[in-house]
């Protein structure tokens, strides 16, 4: 059976052309087949795909997108389906391409430091195989235990201790993929640069829409010797917000730098008990990292600045344990508030770092006007807000409130100097947004550079730069300077 | 100011009286012009939009315009006890290699009197020096660009946060594209505090031995941030924490030397004033830089006649050699890496090119790329390779 918004005749036609180039396990097309792929993280959008593919080696990869090219049929890839940004959402009339069969380690060379893996590996496989030489793969994305490297090269993903260790993009030598049309591209390469253009650079982050991830070489690390980590409590949002800027003055990059309002602490502690301050109205965790003498000297230096921005009061680590403990309640900051909310809906903005008690305002009197609210987690070592906002979508209106309660952040965020997402992309669910942020030269010249490696529009179409069509429609007014985007179009 | 930047771009697109447009050689300081194909076009001098614009040390992110005197820049930066962590090369004027004597541990190093380069260059050009093994390179610390793309329009992309995946990320690009996708008008980059100490530590062995050695402590937790082994000599560079750096000390051996020595060394190093280089011979022996992995053993070089210097932990291989570009290029790429003729007479860049060739598919995109960016080819034509 087929869905109503699938066309029978054309996924006939196009199941008939994959069938000959793959096992017949390796193609769904029934609905209760491909119904799990419906959604991903983000599962306010759904949509059947036509076909779901799952090629098991480069050559089928090669295979079905040499055909959907010839056919037009737009692909979308898909590796964990893990993404909170509605970026493998499927189309109806498209294939949904699934890398989570090419799951090998390739190799793995510990006197270079370089992992060689398929984009179906996932992030924390990687850091597992290769603990056994004290290395490992440094991004670490809360999903770290199920999302794929392939997804996160799509993405750009980073982790609580990217403001050190750097995003996905820093740590990423090498991609292999396959454009539209077939083609191998070697984007970066394992030395420490390349010829030509930064590809790679442009190649991570990119959301799927210029090339299929095959391969990838990534970098290792050594796994620092010890890790501590404080637990500092405020009884001020800002006032926590000044000293993680009193960390950097000090000239201190910590290795995590993290901080929860009241809200998020009260609904963490009552899932993951990791002991938190609950009277706190913000709590930060501060990591030091490297060998045991450096660590002790740098959380010294922490916390007497800690104590001088005003904490009320201040935890150190004392074991591993209690430090991963400190660390869980953080990690589990989604789960936790999916357990106190039938639903929530994640935002990914940054914003300068100074701008953050401004922006904390702000979201306080969103949650007034829309009538729901709204625990905050922040990378705040780098900017990055995760607003959490709390909704049924069982009662009239409230997904709704929601996405306009979440519009009127994120472009807030572009209003105090930041972005609409640092890391979890912009897929279909910032799209509109995207309008906001850039005006319509820029949003011309991305799609420009889309049509450099995809010049017919068939992967990934319909996410991540909209079309100007699409701002009109959207009535999302860019502003800049003084300057009105999109002049060129009639307005109503 | 920036109209008469933007007046002139309008003015080459649109072309003369016959309606062809016109080439532009962007031109700052001039200190990197030996680096790429020659390039014709009338020059354009983008030096007059200049300064720093924003910085906030407790952000980690400074934004300049094109034409700020890269000295000026670092001594911005220095003044809050920052830098720009991946040490780019000035190459503009000789570097001052006299700085006055510090007392304690090295601190940000001096501006260079004689220096051209300025912000724009550093990022077309794309250089990182001894750090770059360690901190990363000039791309990993862009944050955001304003370019004056090819039809005479004003762009912005990413901006002067941390983390930022809306849209693609065209900042990086920008980087090492040689002026040929766009002018830089306004960089946002990151920032990093100036290490609280630094110590150079010097061994005698052979290339072979140094290469494992650097890839086997690449692989443990020390706080190495450069190092360079030519003739037998291996210098490496540690920064940190007082404690980090003489716990590293005594696990790796070697011996320190003098810090006022040290500095100076590193200098030569990024500025390739070192004997090695000989700048002045680059006539007579082009100047190759072979990126590679860094563990590749000294003998697959061997095709390569000729002294070499290694930097960047092993990745990172210098060759002043006599040997044909065809058979460098194939030694680079059989170890997985690329060739550049770093320094060599215009004839001979123009003659055989400066970067390893492109493959088809690649090659492909690349001119896409320029001709989203810079329709009428108006950009350095040329400079990065024949083809565009």
């Amino acid at each position: 059976m087929g869905d109503p918004g699938v066309n029978i005749e054309r996924q006939a036609q196009v199941r008939a052309r994959l069938a000959a180039l793959l096992p017949a396990e390796s193609i769904l097309f029934e609905r209760e087949d491909t119904r799990p792929y419906e959604c991903d993280g983000l599962s306010a959008y759904r949509q059947q795909p036509m076909l779901v593919v799952l090629p098991a080696n480069e050559d089928e990869v090669r295979a079905v997108l040499v055909a959907c090219h010839d056919m037009r049929v737009p692909v979308v890839p898909r590796g964990a389906g893990t993404g909170l940004s509605g970026g493998a959402l499927p189309m109806g009339d498209g294939v949904l391409l699934s890398l989570a069969r090419m799951k090998k380690i390739l190799s793995l060379d510990p006197a270079a430091r370089m992992a060689r893996v398929q984009p179906g590996v996932r992030n924390l496989a990687i850091s597992e195989a290769a603990a056994p030489y004290g290395l490992y793969y440094a991004p670490d994305p809360s999903s770290q235990i199920a999302c794929t490297i392939g997804g996160n090269v799509a993405e750009n993903s980073g982790g609580v201790h990217c403001l050190k260790y750097g995003l996905t993009v820093h740590n990423v030598a090498r991609v292999r993929g396959l454009t539209i049309a077939g083609e191998v591209v070697e984007f970066g390469s394992e030395a420490l640069d390349a010829a030509g253009y930064d590809l790679l650079a442009l190649m991570i982050g990119s959301e799927g829409m210029l090339a299929v991830v095959t391969e990838v070489s990534v970098r290792l690390v050594p796994k620092p010797e010890t890790a501590r980590c404080i637990m500092a409590s405020f009884d001020d949002v800002e006032r926590a917000g000044d000293a993680v800027a009193g960390i950097i003055a000090a000239g201190i990059i910590p290795a995590g730098l993290e901080m929860m309002d009241q809200a998020a602490t009260r609904a963490v502690e009552a899932f993951a008990h990791a002991g938190y301050d609950l009277e706190a109205k913000a709590l930060l965790l501060c990591e030091a990292d490297g060998n045991p003498e450096e660590v002790a000297g740098e959380i010294a230096r922490m916390s007497e600045v800690l104590q001088r921005q005003g904490a009320t009061a201040i935890r150190v680590s004392r074991s591993e344990a209690e430090r991963l403990l400190f660390w869980a309640g953080r990690k589990a900051a989604f789960p936790a508030v999916g357990r106190i909310s039938p639903d929530y809906y994640c935002m990914d903005g940054t914003i300068p770092r100074k701008r953050l008690g401004e922006m904390l305002r702000f979201i306080a009197a969103m949650e007034a006007k829309y009538g729901l609210r709204c625990p905050n987690v922040f990378h705040a070592g780098d900017g990055n807000l995760h607003p959490l906002i709390l909704f049924d979508a069982n009662v009239p209106d409230e997904l709704h409130r929601t996405e306009q309660f979440a519009a009127e952040v994120l472009e807030k965020c572009i209003a105090l100097g930041g972005t609409i997402t640092g890391e979890h992309g912009v897929g279909i669910e910032k799209i509109n947004q995207m309008c906001v942020q850039f005006s319509a030269s820029e949003l011309a010249l991305m799609r420009g550079v889309k049509a450099a490696f995809d010049p017919d529009g068939l992967l990934n179409p319909a996410k991540n730069i909209p079309t100007l069509h699409r701002c009109a429609e959207h009535g999302g007014m860019h502003v800049r300077a003084g300057r009105l985007a999109h002049p060129e179009l009639p307005r109503f | 100011m920036l109209s008469p930047l933007v007046d002139a771009v309008r003015a080459a697109a649109a072309g003369g009286g016959d309606g062809k447009a016109r080439a532009l050689r962007i031109a700052g300081g001039g200190s990197k012009d030996f680096y790429g194909r020659p390039t014709a076009g009338e020059p354009l001098d983008v030096r007059g939009y200049a300064g720093i614009v924003a910085y906030e040390p407790t952000e980690l992110v400074v934004t300049a315009r094109c034409g700020t005197p890269l000295a000026e820049l670092e001594a911005t930066l220095a003044a809050s006890g920052q830098m720009l962590a991946f040490e780019p090369p000035h190459f503009g004027g000789p570097p001052d290699l006299q700085p006055p004597h510090s007392g304690g541990p090295p601190g940000p190093q001096p501006p260079y009197s004689g220096a051209t380069a300025t912000v724009g260059g550093m990022v077309a050009a794309g250089l990182g020096g001894p750090r770059r093994q360690a901190a990363g390179a000039l791309r990993d610390f862009v944050l955001g660009v304003t370019i004056l793309d090819g039809r005479g329009e004003v762009l912005s992309f990413g901006g002067q946060v941390m983390k930022n995946v809306a849209g693609y990320d065209v900042s990086r690009l920008m980087a090492g594209s040689l002026g040929t996708l766009g002018i830089i008008l306004e960089v946002s980059l990151k920032t990093l505090p100036c290490p609280v100490m630094e110590e150079t530590l010097q061994f005698e062995m052979p290339e072979d031995k140094a290469i494992a050695t650097l890839n086997r402590w690449a692989g443990q937790p020390l706080p190495v941030t450069a190092s360079a082994w030519c003739a037998g000599e291996l210098h490496v560079r540690l920064s940190g924490a007082p404690v980090a750096v003489s716990a590293a000390r005594e696990r790796m051996g070697g011996v320190r030397i003098d810090a006022d020595a040290a500095q100076r060394f590193w200098l030569s190093i990024r500025e390739q004033s070192a004997v090695f280089f000989g700048a002045e011979d680059a006539l007579v022996r082009p100047l190759w830089r072979l990126s590679v992995p860094s563990t590749t053993p000294a003998a697959a070089l061997d095709r390569i006649e000729g002294a070499r210097l290694i930097e960047w932990g092993g990745a990172l291989r210098w060759a002043a050699s006599g040997t044909d570009a065809a058979t460098i290029r194939d030694v680079a790429a059989k170890a997985g890496g690329h060739a550049t003729l770093f320094r060599a007479e215009a004839g001979l860049r123009e003659r055989i090119g400066v970067f390893q060739p492109l493959a088809p598919a690649a090659l492909a995109i690349h001119r896409q790329l320029k001709a989203a960016f810079d329709p009428h080819g108006i950009f350095n034509p040329g400079r990065m390779y024949a083809e565009f």
